[in-house]
This record gives structure tokens, C-alpha cells and sequence, in this order.
């Protein structure tokens, strides 16, 4: 962050430090002054809940009665509950299938972008496209898209001479897959934006200097692309990590978590939990895991960079 | 957590939308022209993989109701049923789910571009103690999804009678750390110079905000005020948690409801409603494309 300048140096030096004084309780005040309007809902609609979050997920809080404190009861709950496990698990099954896959193809869609080819703009745009389209209309379309019996995906695929194509959305097995090339397909837009700003910060000489050495385009991508990629690379990989954690629009419209629960996240057991059974001590208390899940992650991925820009 | 900006910061770049440096290359080995030949067959293979479920999503949406389903796939209707776009207007409330929408939209846009500006302006341009601090609990809840704390949430609008009304999603919407992000990140390029002198000139810091900050930063608050924009319009977990009475629903409830109530699921009508509320966005984003990808380009945020 960077520290900016001050008033101080506009206003007259203040000869005593009763002035001094009084100037830096007028600064805070017009500073806080600007923030403040946007604070209050802040703190309202963000901070408070969060600070509740973690006092709900003590108690045994329903929507009929009194909340009473039950300590540590809800986390041994979900320990055992084997509905969490299966949500924890398809919650990481899904960050390992999407993270890699969109990380690859949006970094593909901006070195494609980043040529001369012509075209490009249009292009750009179509990438784009996905993502600013409403979740509800996506999912729909998908959802109709891989209907096993008459959807055009496995239409295509017995043409190319698949004869029994998967169930897609109606398989516990493929369902999860399916949702992870409809989430790649809608995010890899967004993502690819953040790789072709960062590939154009990329120094040309560099590329010059390594053609003269001989490199082929394969060596000049290992190393030169991608060592002055890192910075975005590892803000790609935090924000696309946190998003696959909290994942849940796409799969409440595509499956309800369905077929059974094989594509139920942590989201939408919480969301069950809380809004459906009215639980919502115990849904908190599967929110704090959530949470937690987010943080500590997002921490280890800081600290894991530093380590690495330091070597 | 500065390293999160300096990323930001890093990817950041005006030259995004510009063309590509240098003149166009003339293939001369046959090895770079085949390397241009892939290249072009993978921009088409992945176009069409982007566009085909918007091209069919539309198809469909003139299809009779029997023909959308038909095998083998039917990529044109055989006739154009053009009444799909008047039977939409009078078999579903679109009109309801259309106004509350942009009301909200219109609201939630205006709310954080103004509270998200003025408060960017005091954490770029003021000094005071625990400034660094706020700004660093505003930049964690990045990390924070909201999944994890709607249901406290939702208990407070609940007790403050908020819930089931226009005005939770608008709180809900207006005041995230996104805009106050998106506009620091800006303010931080307008050299100190410019305020500096507005100061010696007699202008209070309220004044510097509105007559030189304001104007000048409108390229980002025409990318703040797309992507909220965008963002609010294509909202469903907001609204299908807090607006339960069918006289609120937003366009992407009303979407939802035409799936999962018709008894007669007539798929062609649903396809229409679709069309309806991707079009709009679709020319907002078209529009307004120079802004979108560079506020996502500075703040490398979703909104």
C-alpha cells in the first residue's frame, strides 16, 4: 500500500503541537467522514454477520426457540455426519477438477489472444460472453444441452460413434464432471482477461534476447512467459481457489446437488441446513468450516508464494 | 495482503483493448504458417464452443415447444415462431420481474458507485491513524465467501424486517468492498499534484472529490457501474433467499419459476424468457465492452 500524501504538507506547518494535534483530529475526521457511508453497511451487512457467524455456531440456535450455548456439540456433529463428509469431499473434488482445467484454458485463450492473428477482437468478445450471462439461463441451456436422451451433446457424441455416452446430469458419476466443463466454460473468460493484462506487461526484449539465443517457442513459454506470468498467475490461482470453494449458484440451478447427493458442496449444506431444516446453529457451524477453509487456504497459498519468490 | 495488490496493480494495464503491437507478420517459412493454421483452427474450435449454447439458447427460442427436443438436433427452427416474443409478455409476469430488476439494479449501481468513490477517496487520499488497518479488513473479506455468512445475515435483515422486501438485496448489493477497491486502485494513479494545488486554491477535500476526482475518474466509474450493473441483474441466490413474494421476483426468479411451475413445460416459451434476460446484458457488455475488461483488468475482481 502505498502511503499518500497529507494535508499536512498543503496547510501552514503548525508551530505548536497543540495545533499538530488538533489538525490530526481534523484529518481523521473528514478521513473517516469519506468513509463512513460506505462503512456502516459494510459493517453491517458484512462484518457483524461474520463476527455472528462464529457465536451461532456455538449454540443450538432453530428458528422456534432460544439459542443455548452447546460449546464445541456442533462441530463433533459434522464430524459425524456423513452428508458434511460427502459435501467436504465434493467440494474439494470440484476445486481439483476446476482449478487445473480453467487455469490451462484461460491461460491457452490469452496466449491465443495475444498473437496477430486476426480475428482476435471478435474472439475476445465470445470468450467473454459467458460470463456476464445470468447463471439461471446457463445453467438451463446446459442442463438441456447434456440431457442424455435428446440433448445435442449426445447427439453429437453417437455420431462420432460413442454409442453409449454418459448420463451427464443423471449420473453420479458424470454429473460432477459436467458441472466443472460448465463452470470452466463460463469462467475462463474472466480469467483469460487477467492473464492477457498480465502477459502484456511481459517485456518484449525478453522475448528477443531468448529468440537470439536460439530458444524455440516452447523454451521461450517455460522461460520467459511463465516466470513473468508468476504475479498473476498466483492471483488467478487465489481467487479461483476461493471461488471453487464457495461454488454453489450454478450446481442449486444444474443439480440441487443431485442425483442423491453426489454433487452436494459445502455451500448447499449449509444452505440445506440452514434455510431448508432451519437448523441454524449447526448450519453455522458447517459455515465456520467454510470459512476456515477459505482462509487458512488463501493464507498457505500466500505464504507458499513469498517462500517461492524469495528462492 | 499487499501482495494481493501489487498483483492487481501488476496486471493492470491500459493497453488491453488496444491491437496487437506491430504490423502483421507475412508467413514466410511453411513452419509459421502451419503454426498460424492451429492457431486459427483453435480460435474457431473454442468460438464455437463459446457460442453454440447462445446460438441455441436463441434457435430455440422460435422453435414450437414439440421441436425443441427433436432428434436428430435441429440447429434452425423449421418455421419461425415469432409469437414466442408476444406470448412471453402476456403468459408470464416478465413485466413485474423486468421492472424489479432494473429498479434494483438502477439502485444497488447508483448506491456503490457513489458510497464506494467517496470512501476510495478517503483511503487513497487521507491520512489517519487505523486507515491501513480498515482498509486491510475491507481487502480480507475477499477471501470471505459470502456462502459462509448469509444465514447471520439473513437473521439480521429478518429482525430488522428488511427481509422480503426491494431493500435487502439492495443493502445485500451496495456496499461491498469491490467498488471501494476498484476506485482506490484508480485514485492512486491521479497524481497528488492536482490536489495539492486545488488545496492552496481554497478547495476543501469534499470539493477536490466532487470537481476534480469525480471527473476525472469516470473511465472507472463506468467500469464500477457496468459490472454492478451486470452483477445485480444476473443476482439469484440474493434474491431467491429474501424475495419470496412473487410480486418481487427479479428476472432471474421469473426465469426459474417458468422451469419448475408450468405444468405444461412448454420449453420454447422458456427459451424466449431466456433470450430476454441474457439480450439486455448482452448489449449492456457490448456497449460498454472498453470498461468491463479493464475494471476486471485493475481490481481483478468479480463484483
Amino acid at each position: 500500500m502505498t502511503a499518500t500524501a497529507t494535508m499536512v504538507t498543503g496547510a501552514p506547518r503548525p508551530s505548536k503541537p497543540n495545533t499538530r494535534m488538533r489538525l490530526r483530529v481534523r484529518n481523521a475526521l473528514i478521513g473517516w467522514s469519506f468513509i463512513l457511508p460506505n462503512f456502516l453497511g459494510f459493517a453491517l451487512l458484512t462484518l457483524v454477520p461474520v463476527i455472528a457467524l462464529f457465536y451461532i455456531s456455538f449454540t443450538n440456535w432453530n428458528v422456534f426457540g432460544v439459542a443455548h450455548w452447546t460449546g464445541l456439540e456442533n462441530f463433533r456433529r459434522l464430524l459425524g455426519d456423513a452428508t458434511f463428509k460427502t459435501a467436504f469431499v465434493n467440494t474439494l473434488y470440484y476445486a481439483v477438477m476446476h482449478i487445473p482445467l480453467t487455469l490451462v484454458v484461460s491461460l491457452g485463450i490469452a496466449l491465443l489472444l495475444n498473437t496477430k492473428l486476426r480475428g482476435v477482437a471478435f474472439f475476445r468478445t465470445a470468450a467473454f460472453f459467458p460470463y456476464i450471462t445470468s447463471i439461471v439461463a446457463i445453467a438451463m441451456v446446459w442442463n438441456l444441452m447434456f440431457s442424455p436422451d435428446y440433448g445435442p451433446i449426445n447427439q453429437i457424441l453417437r455420431f462420432i460413434g460413442i454409442a453409449d455416452p454418459p448420463g451427464w446430469l443423471t449420473s453420479p458419476q458424470w454429473a460432477m464432471p459436467a458441472v466443472v466443463i460448465i463452470s470452466t466454460w463460463r469462467d475462463m473468460g474472466y480469467y483469460m482477461i487477467l492473464f492477457l493484462a498480465g502477459l502484456q506487461t511481459v517485456p518484449r526484449e525478453l522475448y528477443e534476447a531468448a529468440r537470439m539465443d536460439g530458444a524455440n517457442a516452447w523454451q521461450r513459454f517455460v522461460n520467459v512467459t511463465i516466470p513473468c506470468l508468476r504475479p498473476t498467475t498466483f492471483f488467478v490461482t487465489v481467487m479461483l481457489t476461493i471461488n471453487s470453494f464457495k461454488i454453489f449458484d450454478l450446481i442449486l440451478v444444474m443439480t440441487k446437488g443431485g442425483p442423491g447427493i453426489s454433487t452436494m458442496v459445502l455451500s448447499q449444506f449449509i444452505w440445506r441446513k440452514g434455510f431448508e431444516e432451519n437448523q441454524f446453529g449447526y448450519a453455522s457451524a458447517a459455515s465456520v468450516v467454510l470459512f476456515l477453509l477459505c482462509i487458512v487456504v488463501t493464507i498457505l497459498q500466500f505464504l507458499w508464494n513469498k517462500r517461492g519468490s524469495r528462492a | 495482503m499487499s501482495t494481493i495488490l501489487e498483483a492487481a496493480d501488476e496486471s493492470a494495464t491500459a493497453t488491453l483493448l488496444s491491437a496487437p503491437r506491430g504490423r502483421r507478420p507475412k508467413a514466410t517459412t511453411p513452419g509459421k504458417r502451419a503454426a498460424r493454421l492451429i492457431g486459427y483452427l483453435a480460435m474457431i474450435i473454442v468460438a464455437v464452443a463459446l457460442l453454440v449454447p447462445f446460438f441455441w439458447m436463441i434457435s430455440s427460442s422460435l422453435k414450437t415447444s414439440n421441436d425443441v427436443f427433436s432428434v436428430p438436433v435441429r440447429w434452425l427452427p423449421e418455421t419461425f415462431v415469432w409469437s414466442n416474443y408476444v406470448d412471453i409478455w402476456t403468459q408470464t409476469n416478465l413485466l413485474t420481474w423486468i421492472r424489479n430488476t432494473l429498479v434494483l439494479a438502477v439502485v444497488v449501481t447508483f448506491l456503490q458507485v457513489l458510497t464506494g468513490s467517496f470512501a476510495a477517496y478517503g483511503f487513497a487520499r487521507m491520512r489517519f491513524r487505523g486507515r491501513d488497518i480498515l482498509f486491510l479488513v475491507y481487502i480480507g473479506t475477499i477471501a470471505v465467501p459470502w456462502q459462509s455468512y448469509m444465514i447471520p445475515q439473513f437473521i439480521l435483515m429478518s429482525d430488522l424486517k428488511l427481509s422480503n422486501t426491494l431493500w435487502s438485496i439492495i443493502l445485500l448489493q451496495a456496499f461491498g468492498a469491490f467498488g471501494v477497491f476498484l476506485m482506490k486502485q484508480f485514485y492512486e494513479t491521479v497524481p497528488e499534484e492536482l490536489s495539492e494545488a486545488a488545496r492552496i486554491d481554497g478547495l476543501s477535500e469534499y470539493g477536490i472529490w466532487r470537481r476534480i476526482m469525480v471527473p476525472l475518474s469516470v473511465p472507472a466509474i463506468a467500469s464500477l457501474t457496468l459490472l454492478t450493473f451486470v452483477n445485480t441483474w444476473n443476482d439469484y441466490l440474493g434474491p431467491l433467499i429474501y424475495l419470496r413474494n412473487p410480486n418481487l421476483w427479479t428476472m432471474q426468479l421469473g426465469l426459474q419459476s417458468l422451469v419448475s411451475n408450468t405444468q405444461d413445460q412448454n420449453f420454447a416459451l422458456m427459451f424466449t424468457g431466456m433470450t430476454m434476460s441474457v439480450v439486455p446484458i448482452a448489449i449492456v457488455f457490448l456497449l460498454g465492452q472498453k470498461y468491463f475488461v479493464e475494471g476486471i483488468a485493475t481490481s481483478g475482481m468479480k463484483g
